[in-house]
């Protein structure tokens, strides 16, 4: 995996953007675009970590991983690095973690044409500042992920869905750590993943009625709200779908919530430093970045 | 050198009695839990975030640095203050605020105990999973601060994956909120930047924390070896199989044999090593893995499994592994602790390296690690009367930190960097890594002045020494 060339690619000058599937969004459009190494490059099982380059899709990962029963807490989809850079977790977070807990080390080229390798080999590492986290979810708009190790896990013996009609705070709390509650105006979904003889017991003793798979999972947007927001009480049902103890709500009509606008003060001002920091020219993925880390607009309405 | 004008204002945002300065204080919390000794000019004590952000102003306004501290449990210096720093004392900001129970989660302030915090939530079968051996008197603040773990972050994770939000008073005395408690949130991870941090991000005032729900059912084993390196292939064996134990923990015979002198958990006085692993979860995972876990430690060479019939042989296999540290009290009266991960599969061999490391330098070294994370925890017991035994200490301490990074491992798994480790971390990193994490400290302490001096060397940010400590020294 060629870090050297990506670096070079991303250069040092003009706004620079990165391709990978376009499965979440694409590059920025009408920007000089790059795209990150890719392939893997060593899976050690009982280590329970795989290296490989942002640019590998994550079906290919998957499928390599599970020749050997494992798995790494990543959604469907895209490349690793799309999937890393904007940080949303598929819909067995619950269970699985969320996405900046997959991973362990990166080499991130920065804005200036540097390569920056931040977090460790291991599972558990203090050494120093979580760059990791701080990369992950940024779209891409402090440095771009180039080779990546991620933490595996194992895939359970069995992992089944199921429905209810009664409410998902009820059926939650006869459950014991559930890979997903999940509730859509009308019905809870229910992942369960364990020994197959705890996840019947454990559906049989909540009433739960098995179903094929995961739902559909409304397209028209992704906002994160609690679950027991009240701005959710007047959508009608199907229209929606909460992810309990996550934090998230898909919606079918992507107007039917605005998006929240990040307004706390020190955010703000810490978004904008930490840009300027690391991309003073705002050259990467330009108009991507969050509140206070894109250069003020006439006009703009952010503190 | 007392800074009278300081006092004074401190005194008036506190109260007189919550701004000390007399010498029993100033003794007290010049130093942490390790053995660097530094140097508090101002001790106060806060209880509430506006008074935080109150003292911070005041320290940012007149350019004092300054320090927080919880326990004061860490190990590597980080809450040791240099230069007449002020210390700001998070022990009396202890309430456990809210718990929600449906949502698994509570509002803590930093003060409150990690093994406080996880009594409190047994009253609704949740708990903390970090579990620090020192959980019975570290605090969340300063878990937060190191990024704590603990034997049960194999399966569970370290605390930052236990750390939804924070509400932080910056170096400048803004007070923010980084994270969101409902779990995601748009923007950059201010949250996980925040966690282990070591305090030079900012002083957390309260904390939203993940708990965890009680498992139904637990079962603890120990193994026994005549080989060390037998006990370390049977720990890779049981993940490559699938399992992801709760916890897998390892002593060697020094170790066996000060433990059992202490606290006679039943360990096999002649056993070259002994292997501890707990599974928790359902039952028919739980005895599913047993048996599994049971069958891979034979094949590996175990002489006995012993699984604990009762919560009492439970707790007492349990107590064996917690008061390892108490137990070398019996050897000698000092002990250094270094804490290197390493990847599995290269445990035995830096462990034979800690092991000639050790006699070369005329030490006795116990090893009682977190094994299933690669975590050495291996202890370099001394008098430190002997002349000259500090520096065979500190020789032999830089050579396992040594060995252990150049097996690809890191510097430190759970104890953080602070002053202990801040040399070697370009053992690790490359300038332009350190570089980049100092710019991210510069986004949150522009003028350097949440405990400076810590982790990161002299120099790592290119170009700008401006912010380098005077007097800096270990």
């Amino acid at each position: 995996m060629d870090l050297t060339g990506f670096a070079d690619a991303v250069g040092l000058d003009g706004p620079v953007t990165i391709a990978g599937l376009a499965g979440r969004g694409g590059p920025v459009p009408g920007v000089r675009c790059v795209a990150a190494p890719a392939g893997i490059g060593t899976f050690l099982p009982e280590e329970m970590t795989v290296s490989c380059g942002a640019g590998t899709p994550v079906a290919e990962l998957q499928a390599a991983l599970a020749e050997r029963g494992q798995s790494v807490a990543l959604p469907d989809g895209g490349t690793v690095g799309g999937a890393l850079a904007v940080g949303h977790a598929g819909l067995l977070r619950l269970g699985h973690g969320p996405v900046r807990d997959a991973l362990l080390q990166c080499h991130t080229v920065l804005a200036d044409g540097s390569t920056v390798m931040a977090g460790g080999t291991t599972v558990k590492n203090v050494s120093g500042f979580d760059l990791c986290r701080l990369f992950v979810g940024a779209q891409g708009t402090l440095g771009f992920f180039g080779t990546v190790l991620l933490r595996t896990r194992p895939e359970p013996a069995a992992r089944r869905w199921f429905r209810s009609d009664e409410p998902a705070t009820a059926v939650r709390r006869r459950l014991f750590r559930p890979s997903a509650v999940l509730w859509n105006g009308a019905a809870t979904i229910v992942c369960l993943e364990g020994h197959p003889a705890d996840v019947a017991e454990q559906a049989a003793g909540a009433g739960l009625v098995e179903v094929e798979g995961p739902p559909p999972v409304p397209a028209g947007a992704r906002r994160p709200l609690a679950s027991d927001d009240p701005a959710l009480v007047g959508l009608p049902a199907g229209s929606y779908l909460v992810e309990l103890g996550v934090g998230v709500v898909h919606l079918a009509d992507a107007a039917a919530l605005a998006a929240p606008r990040i307004a706390d003060p020190g955010v703000v001002a810490l978004h904008g430093r930490l840009k300027r920091l690391f991309d003073p020219d705002g050259r990467l993925n330009p108009g991507r970045a969050p509140a206070g880390a894109e250069p003020v607009a006439i006009g703009s309405v952010h503190p | 050198m007392v800074d009278a004008g300081l006092v004074a204002e401190l005194a008036a945002v506190l109260s007189p009695d919550r701004v000390r300065i007399g010498a029993t204080e100033l003794a007290l919390y010049r130093r942490d839990a390790s053995t660097i000794e530094g140097d508090a000019g101002v001790v106060c004590f806060p209880l509430t975030t506006e008074e935080v952000a109150a003292v911070v102003r005041i320290a940012h306004r007149r350019r004092v640095p300054f320090v927080a501290r919880g326990s004061g449990t860490g190990l590597a210096g980080g809450a040791t203050p240099l230069d007449g720093a002020l210390v700001v004392v998070t022990t009396k900001m202890n309430r456990v605020l809210s718990v929600d129970v449906d949502e698994r989660r509570a509002w803590v302030e930093p003060g409150v105990l990690n093994l406080d915090l996880s009594r409190h939530g047994a009253a609704y079968g949740l708990h903390f999973a970090p579990d620090p051996s020192s959980q019975q008197s570290c605090s969340i603040g300063g878990n937060v601060a190191n990024n704590s773990g603990g034997p049960h972050c194999l399966a569970e994770g370290v605390t930052s994956m236990h750390v939804l939000a924070v509400e932080v008073v910056l170096p400048d005395g803004t007070v923010t909120m980084l994270g969101d408690p409902d779990g995601e949130w748009d923007g950059y991870d201010l949250r996980g930047a925040f966690v282990g941090s070591e305090g030079m991000f900012g002083i957390a005032t309260k904390v939203c924390v993940r708990l965890t729900p009680n498992p139904p059912d637990v079962r603890t084993l120990l193994f026994d070896y005549t080989d060390v390196a037998a006990g370390a292939a049977t720990v890779s064996a049981i993940i490559a199989a699938g399992i992801v134990p709760a916890a897998l923990e390892m002593m060697d015979a020094n170790c066996i044999q000060a433990v059992e002198a202490y606290v006679h958990a039943g360990f096999p006085l002649d056993a070259a090593a002994v292997l501890l692993v707990e599974v928790d979860g359902l039952p028919h995972g739980v005895a599913a893995d047993t048996e599994r876990i049971v069958e891979i430690g034979m094949a590996h060479g175990a002489r006995t499994a012993r699984v604990a019939q009762n919560d009492e042989e439970r707790a007492l296999i349990w107590k064996g592994r917690k008061t390892a540290f108490g137990a070398v009290a019996r050897i000698k009266p000092n002990y250094y602790l270094h804490d290197t991960v390493v990847p599995r599969h290269r445990l035995v061999e830096v462990l034979t390296q800690v092991y000639e490391i050790a006699a070369r330098h005329e030490l006795i070294v116990l090893n009682v690690f977190h094994a299933g994370d690669g975590n050495l925890h291996p202890l370099l017991v001394f008098d430190k009367r002997e002349p000259g035994v500090m520096e065979r200490v500190h020789a032999a301490g830089e050579e396992i930190v040594r060995a252990s990074v150049a097996a690809g491992g890191v510097l430190s798994g759970e104890h953080g960097i602070g002053l202990e480790k801040r040399d070697f971390m370009p053992l690790m990193f490359a300038p332009a890594d350190l570089d980049a994490q100092a710019r991210l400290r510069e986004a949150f302490d522009p003028d350097g002045l949440a405990n400076p001096a810590k982790v990161l060397p002299s120099g790592s940010r290119c170009g700008d020494i401006s912010h380098a400590p005077e007097g800096a020294w270990i």
